[in-house]
């Protein structure tokens, strides 16, 4: 056992919740995990390395998120190195990982969460969904959905490792509801034992319909019979005044985070 | 103008990789036009995850937008699903930044840095929606320019591009930014003379109009190529930066939001390459030397990662293991305590020695998994015919220094198809790589060195640029008797290209402006991203040649000779053709040169014909000798006496 463990602790896992919206949701999965991986080394958190024969940060992002869907719940968790409690000014890292981050990624909370907990990836049970269909007139779409709840079973053709699948999506299909007549849907999807994707889903309602806009509003984790958010938006980042610490270990923070001089978006005022 | 946006973002979802088209990358910018800014959108014919990285593109982005009376964007060439899309919603070329159609702009100015991309230049003219030929273009019609290395043969393009400029950007694009602006503001656009614009171009050092210069032939052969009339220079010099120190760009590259080649933080370290490879165009026509002062080098790495957030930096040159003091420069940054210790550097083509491996594996403390040399040459004799100095004790010292200190792969580079080769020449290329083999299970049980070979396309301001290009055929014999050879030794793996793709390649590097007609068909045909294997289609070419009444022999398989015009005789990239004619007798008979960086001049020209010189740290060839430089080459072919005993 490293010889750090022994002495008294801060909790080393912290939690971010970010969106993901704009152009910016053109951008795969793994791009988005190198952007986070660039903004954590501008940042200087003290994040832990593997030990390995190519060190790499450890940090672990939730569900995958579709390329080409937006999101405002979307989490990743950094495992830190050796802290001193209150050495992380949790609740000035939102702000700060917005201006390290390009246009559309937005950090919404942030919080040091207990070691016990489960990965994302285990614990996170649906995902909330708002999403466009076209292609289906608005007066059928109703009628649409209603045939898909009373479906026993659903089922799909999918691509999985370069083969054909055909998957019963229908028990995944935890909630589905029209939301607007011309062609949003409100859709609650469980993730285990296999996710169902907005395009899957879609594609099931009617041969004609197309996916347009689709975003992922929340991830929930079921425990103890409750039902929660990996963060909420409103909280519970800890209140800790970190100022002190923050000098020696966050220096964009002291110095009040610059933004990239190229990073502002189309009507700005361009350069620098 | 408005942006194109809302249209691309439906189609986006229907095509592959659609990061390509939304830019949004740290550095870019996004520049208010207007009346007294020449516009700018600066093309690579290629895709994005191959353009972006382009350093040229990047530093003449910055310095474009930082003049008040220009603005730059930038386009790449879509993939082919998403070209179709855009054509059938009429949505022409856009820029990245803001999405404007290329109409917005008042100059398309490509980077030539392939030949395999004249295709696509012609496609994305057309998709800019402006007439393909300049000649058809009128006042109110963009200005269509291009630079780069293909540019020191410009004919193959003559008949789609303006104005070519030749060499470094840095300060010709500022002058050129001028003539526009001046043309641009002097009439409305009903008014504006086209043949005027050219006129004050060509009198631009380092610009050359096409439309201002004509070939005759004779017989079906090219005799010359001159200006139309007196007013018009007779010859074309390329543009040469005297001093890297004075740009220090790019200061803010750009770091995409999807994954690129080369996605990394790049330096250039150095301009210029004087070892004299002769089948080398790039360390041709890039002279003289001209280092980057190391401190500025440390300063722009420093920077660099402090912005991007990247873990990685490559130092880039033709030859990075020659600049003064590299070992130094490396430990600087690799000790450098803001960066954590965690910071990597990469050197690009490594000299092949043992000293520059003990370099490598300093800085390379952990991912050791390969390294790549690049003798090009399989025996001593044919690698003293290109000129590229390694001997057989420095190259065998590089790989036992290589698998002593824990890399387990070798990766050699090769050519075949190089003059006066010999099949000896080739089986040369096996027995060496059985020997690295045997060298590394010396040092640990299972090794693998990996021989890539490419075949060899003469090219333009070379020694080679007389030299009749091997068939596809004769290549591909080469490629069977090589694999033939190799197939006994285990650990041993060859690899190579498609023979093929060097046919096009050839015709393009070597064509006149008859080939303008060919690519052009090439392109009807649906021939886009020829440099791409599974987009390439010899067919398409051969057809496109015979309607053209034109041959492949005639234009890659001949050798020409001393006096005949070349295509390119009206484009000096410095180089006394003289010179580039006794190198290439030296080739024949095998004499070799050295480094004039360390040794008296022999009269290039690429210094005293532009009044430059070197700018280079060090007096002296770095420790270890450099390729030849310094060393005894009578003994350059002396095998160590342990690998004497093995049967070859």
């Amino acid at each position: 056992m490293p010889p750090e463990a022994a002495a008294p602790q801060a909790q080393r896992r912290l939690r971010l919740r970010f969106t993901k919206a704009g152009k910016i949701r053109f951008t795969s999965h793994r791009d988005v995990a190198r952007m986070w991986e660039r903004a954590l080394r501008r940042s200087r958190l003290p994040v832990a390395y593997s030990q390995g024969f190519v060190p790499h940060p450890l940090v672990s992002f939730g569900l995958a998120l579709p390329t080409g869907c937006e999101s405002r719940g979307e989490y990743l968790d950094v495992r830190l190195g050796p802290v001193e409690p209150g050495e992380i000014p949790v609740a000035q890292l939102p702000e700060a990982f917005s201006a390290l981050l390009p246009e559309g990624i937005d950090v919404s909370a942030a919080a040091l969460v207990a070691e016990a907990e489960g990965s994302l990836q285990q614990e996170v049970a649906s995902c909330d969904w708002e999403l466009e269909v076209l292609g289906v007139p608005g007066e059928e779409l109703q009628e649409r959905v209603e045939k898909v709840l009373a479906a026993p079973i659903l089922t799909v053709r999918r691509e999985r490792k370069g083969r054909q699948a055909d998957d019963d999506i229908r028990p995944a299909i935890l909630a589905l509801s029209v939301t607007s007549p011309n062609g949003h849907l409100r859709a609650e999807m469980a993730t285990h034992p296999r996710g169902v994707r907005p395009g899957d889903l879609v594609a099931a309602l009617d041969t004609r319909a197309v996916l347009g806009r689709a975003c992922r509003t929340h991830q929930w984790i079921e425990r103890d019979g409750g039902r929660f958010e990996p963060l909420s938006v409103s909280g519970p980042g800890l209140s800790v005044d970190a100022t002190q610490y923050a000098r020696r270990a966050f220096p964009h923070v002291r110095d009040g985070i610059q933004p990239d001089p190229g990073g502002s978006p189309p009507g700005g005022d361009g350069r620098h | 103008m408005e942006t194109l946006w809302p249209t691309i973002e439906r189609l986006l979802p229907t095509v592959s990789k659609p990061a390509r088209y939304i830019g949004g990358e740290q550095g870019a910018v996004y520049p208010e036009h207007g009346p007294g800014r020449v516009a700018w959108l600066l093309i690579y014919p290629d895709t994005y995850e191959i353009g972006l990285p382009n350093q040229g593109l990047q530093i003449l982005y910055e310095i474009l937008n930082e003049r008040p009376d220009a603005v730059a964007e930038r386009a790449y060439a879509p993939w082919v699903d998403m070209e179709a899309a855009m054509r059938a919603a009429g949505v022409p070329l856009f820029s990245v930044e803001q999405h404007l159609p290329a109409s917005a702009f008042d100059v398309l100015a490509f980077n030539l840095s392939a030949e395999l991309v004249y295709t696509n230049v012609v496609n994305l003219i057309d998709l800019a929606g402006l007439p393909l030929h300049a000649a058809d273009r009128g006042g109110d019609d963009a200005l269509v320019l291009a630079g780069g290395h293909c540019a020191y043969n410009p004919e193959p393009l003559a008949d789609f591009v303006d104005a070519f400029v030749l060499g470094d950007g840095e300060e010709a694009v500022s002058e050129v930014n001028e003539v526009v602006a001046a043309w641009l503001e002097g009439s409305p656009p009903e008014q504006r003379d086209r043949d005027a614009l050219w006129r004050s171009l060509a009198q631009l050092e380092g610009v050359y109009v096409p439309a201002l210069y004509a070939p005759s032939y004779v017989d079906g052969r090219l005799v010359s190529t001159g200006p139309v009339d007196v007013a018009v220079p007779a010859e074309v010099t390329k543009r040469t930066v005297a001093d890297l120190a004075d740009w220090p760009y790019p200061s803010h590259q750009l770091v995409p939001l999807t994954e690129v080649v080369h996605d990394r933080l790049n330096v250039e370290v150095f301009r210029g390459c004087t070892r004299g490879c002769r089948f080398c165009q790039a360390g041709m026509i890039t002279r003289p030397v001209r280092e980057r002062p190391a401190a500025q080098v440390r300063e722009l790495v420093r920077n660099g990662l402090e912005r991007t957030g990247y873990d990685e930096v490559t130092l880039t040159s033709l030859s990075t293991a020659d600049f003064s003091d590299i070992e130094g420069t490396v430990r600087d940054i690799v000790d450098d305590p803001e960066h954590g210790g965690r910071v990597s550097v990469s050197l690009p083509s490594l000299r092949v020695d043992a000293f520059t491996v003990g370099t490598a594996a300093q800085i390379q403390k952990v991912r050791r998994t390969g390294l790549t040399f690049a003798p090009e040459g399989g025996t001593w004799r044919m690698r003293t015919v290109i000129n590229k100095l390694i001997t057989e004790e420095d190259l065998y010292g590089a790989v036992d220094a290589a698998f002593s200190q824990g890399w387990r792969r070798v990766k050699l580079y090769f050519l075949i198809g190089l003059p006066t080769e010999r099949d000896e020449d080739v089986l040369g290329i096996a027995e060496l790589g059985a020997r690295c083999v045997e060298i590394g299970r010396r040092h640990q049980k299972s090794v693998t060195v990996v021989a890539s070979v490419g075949g060899f396309v003469p090219k333009p301001h070379t020694p080679f640029q007389w030299f009749g290009q091997d068939t596809v055929a004769e290549l591909e014999r080469k490629v069977v008797v090589l694999r033939e050879a190799a197939r006994r030794s285990r650990g041993l793996t060859i690899r190579w290209h498609d023979p093929s793709a060097s046919v096009a390649e050839g015709l393009a590097s070597r064509g006149d402006r008859r080939m303008g007609a060919v690519i052009e068909r090439v392109w009807r045909a649906g021939g886009t991203f020829q440099e791409w294997s599974e987009r390439f289609d010899l067919s398409l070419w051969e057809a496109a040649l015979a309607a053209e009444g034109l041959s492949v022999d005639e234009v890659c398989h001949r050798e020409r000779g001393a006096d005949e015009a070349l295509p390119w005789d009206h484009i000096s990239a410095g180089l006394h053709r003289d010179f580039l004619w006794g190198d290439w007798q030296d080739a024949l008979a095998r004499v070799a040169v050295e480094d004039c960086r360390w040794t008296p001049c022999y009269d290039c020209g690429a210094c005293t014909e532009v009044g430059l010189e070197h700018v280079v740290a060090s007096p002296v060839p770095p420790a270890g000798g450099s390729q030849g430089t310094g060393q005894d080459l009578s003994v350059g072919d002396r095998i160590p006496v342990t690998l004497v005993s093995r049967a070859s």
